[in-house]
């Protein structure tokens, strides 16, 4: 009989301590299946954010270091430079990345480090209980902007990607979501593609990924991956942002 | 070996490469730019060598966290208001067992301060500085050749006990020039060390994490912390005593305030007055044996800073009231002059009856 899916060798035997209808642990697992196709497991180290996901080091069977909240563009950069064959990803939520840490993020993306970053946005911060995020939409409820976002005092959603567009040293920036069989697998290719980019030491590379978060969200899961395309999407517009990699075939 | 006339920034950048400093990561600020200026220069270019000016001091001591966990001596370098910043980074860099160097060529604060000369994060650098539980080796120089030879101690130190540690200077150490000489070349190999994080080839893969949600196994790391802070303790306490052994009133004084004050000591001692001092060298651990010894035969103590009284608090401990303690000490960025102390022992020799030597 021949096996055609199957657990990446990347990923550990654990069970997710995710949400139901979460994102992150269809990312983690996307991961793993790139670090495998592409031979990475022994070359890799992943640093993940405060949040959420700072478990991710219980999934990923590769080296992980975890780093203080924002810093991971920081604590990429001081491992890449010590060990430029290293193959250094940072795994950051959208207010690790887009609010406490946006000095690190777009300085290390000007200055072109060889790393890769998986944004995950979900329009909230998730593990300290729904607050607003720097990505939350406006009119969105939650915790902290219980009345929902009000431009006039909330300000914006920010577009972390596109502003790093603009920045010389990204080269490869791309915005996917994980709410469909056919968006998730062009989240991996997008993957594949951030990892190629910093394999060939072209520069900074960013996968911003929209995620569900079902339970901050208060909806059900198939209500919440609705909402990724019906509301998020159209803030957030998936599709290649920033692409001087000079190699379009994937796109 | 032959001296050189150097800068005390650049001292400690060049002893720092001899020590094998492979990533340097630093961000302006007055009085240290000389020592991130050397990196830059004799650094950067270096094989196998890594030199970034961060954006932020938040983001150099991240670096460093990073390049520590990748297997390299690391560095960085500030002064006091961006040491402040770099506290985040040094509970990361405690709490996850990783050597690295970090000095604050301090100057006068709080706030944006001034730029002179100043010992006032003593506190700071002392009690951990950033939050939770935690300590760091401190060494307090008080020449230029002290911060070369410190320097290269200090990365020993790191590695030796996977600790950061604090080379608290100030802005007239950084800014003055000595001649001084380098008891080390430069490795011809940089050494990667154990269980660093480089991927995991032909072994298991592995986690660097401060996160637990358990209790308990975090009072572990506390406890496993504390043990390893009690043997540095007992092995690495350092000082210099300066004319004790007949000393009627000794003087405690660290880094360049010592310098300061063994001036006005030399003086006193032309003058018939038994004075003496104990510089600690290393802040933490701190000498509170040597001081209680000293305390046997000697009843007067003055302790001279530059700041408000920091480290007298630590001074205090080790006497526990037994002695009689006075105070002298100038903030703000202002250095006192050897005469000024010298006034000040002289004053208090007659004040409390001293003999004088015959």
């Amino acid at each position: 009989m021949k096996k055609v899916y199957t657990r990446p060798k990347s990923l550990k035997k654990a069970v997710f301590h995710y949400c139901p209808g979460c994102g992150h642990s269809i990312v983690h697992r996307l991961l793993c299946e790139v670090f495998d196709e592409m031979k990475l497991q022994d070359k890799v180290i992943g640093i993940p954010p405060p949040g959420c996901s700072v478990f991710t080091y219980n999934y990923l069977d590769v080296d992980m270091a975890e780093s203080a909240h924002g810093r991971g563009a920081a604590v990429a950069t001081g491992i890449k430079r010590a060990n430029p064959e290293s193959i250094v990803f940072t795994y950051q939520g959208d207010g690790d990345i887009a609010a406490i840490g946006t000095a690190e993020t777009i300085h290390a993306a000007n200055r072109g480090e060889r790393i890769t970053a998986i944004f995950i946005n979900n329009a909230v911060y998730g593990m300290t209980g729904g607050q607003m995020a720097p990505t939350t939409l406006l009119d969105q409820t939650t915790t902290t902007s219980p009345y929902g976002r009000d431009a006039a005092l909330e300000g914006y959603p920010i577009k972390l990607s596109e502003m790093l567009g603009l920045v010389k040293g990204a080269v490869y920036i791309e915005r996917t979501a994980v709410n469909s069989p056919a968006n998730i697998k062009k989240t991996k290719i997008a993957i594949k593609k951030a990892f190629q980019t910093q394999i060939d030491g072209l520069g900074y590379s960013l996968v911003e990924i929209l995620s569900p978060c079902p339970t901050n969200w208060k909806m059900g899961a198939i209500e919440s991956w609705k909402w990724v395309d019906e509301v998020m999407a159209k803030e957030f517009p998936l599709g290649v942002i920033k692409d001087i990699t000079g190699d379009n075939d994937a796109d | 070996m032959t001296k050189v006339l150097m800068y005390g920034n650049a001292a400690v950048a060049e002893a720092a490469i001899r020590a094998g400093c492979q990533c340097y990561f630093g961000y302006p600020i007055t009085p240290q730019n000389e020592l991130t200026e050397y990196m830059a220069t004799h650094l950067s270019r270096r094989k196998g060598c890594a030199f970034v000016q961060a954006e932020s001091e938040v983001s150099a001591i991240n670096m460093v966290y990073g390049a520590s966990l990748a297997g390299a001596r690391t560095m960085t370098s500030s002064s006091s208001p961006g040491i402040s910043l770099k506290q985040e980074g040094i509970s990361y860099l405690a709490a996850c067992e990783l050597p690295a160097v970090i000095v604050n060529m301090s100057r006068g604060g709080p706030g944006l301060g001034s730029i002179s000369a100043a010992q006032s994060d003593y506190f700071q650098s002392t009690r951990g500085g950033g939050h939770g539980d935690y300590r760091t080796i401190v060494l307090a120089p008080s020449s230029v050749q002290e911060m070369a030879d410190l320097t290269h101690r200090a990365f020993d130190l790191a590695d030796k006990y996977m600790i950061p540690v604090i080379l608290l200077g100030d802005g007239m150490l950084g800014q003055m020039m000595e001649p001084i000489e380098f008891k080390h070349e430069a490795p011809k190999e940089l050494a990667i060390r154990e269980r660093a994080v480089r991927g995991a080839k032909g072994r298991p893969s592995r986690i660097i994490k401060t996160f637990t949600s358990n209790p308990s196994e975090m009072e572990e790391i506390n406890w496993s912390l504390f043990r390893r802070y009690q043997l540095i303790k007992k092995e690495e306490t350092s000082f210099e005593t300066y004319m004790v052994d007949d000393a009627e009133l000794v003087v405690i004084a660290f880094g360049i305030s010592a310098r300061i004050a063994k001036g006005a000591i030399r003086n006193a001692r032309a003058q018939g007055l038994k004075v003496g001092m104990l510089r600690p060298i290393t802040l933490w651990p701190f000498p509170y044996e040597k001081i209680k010894d000293i305390a046997r035969t000697t009843k007067q103590f003055l302790v001279f800073e530059m700041n408000m009284g920091q480290m007298l608090e630590d001074v205090q401990l080790a006497l526990e009231g037994k002695r009689e303690i006075t105070f002298h000490g100038r903030p703000g960025g202002v250095i006192p002059t050897a005469s000024e102390v010298h006034r000040v022992i002289s004053r208090l020799y007659h004040q409390k009856g001293l003999k004088k030597a015959k």
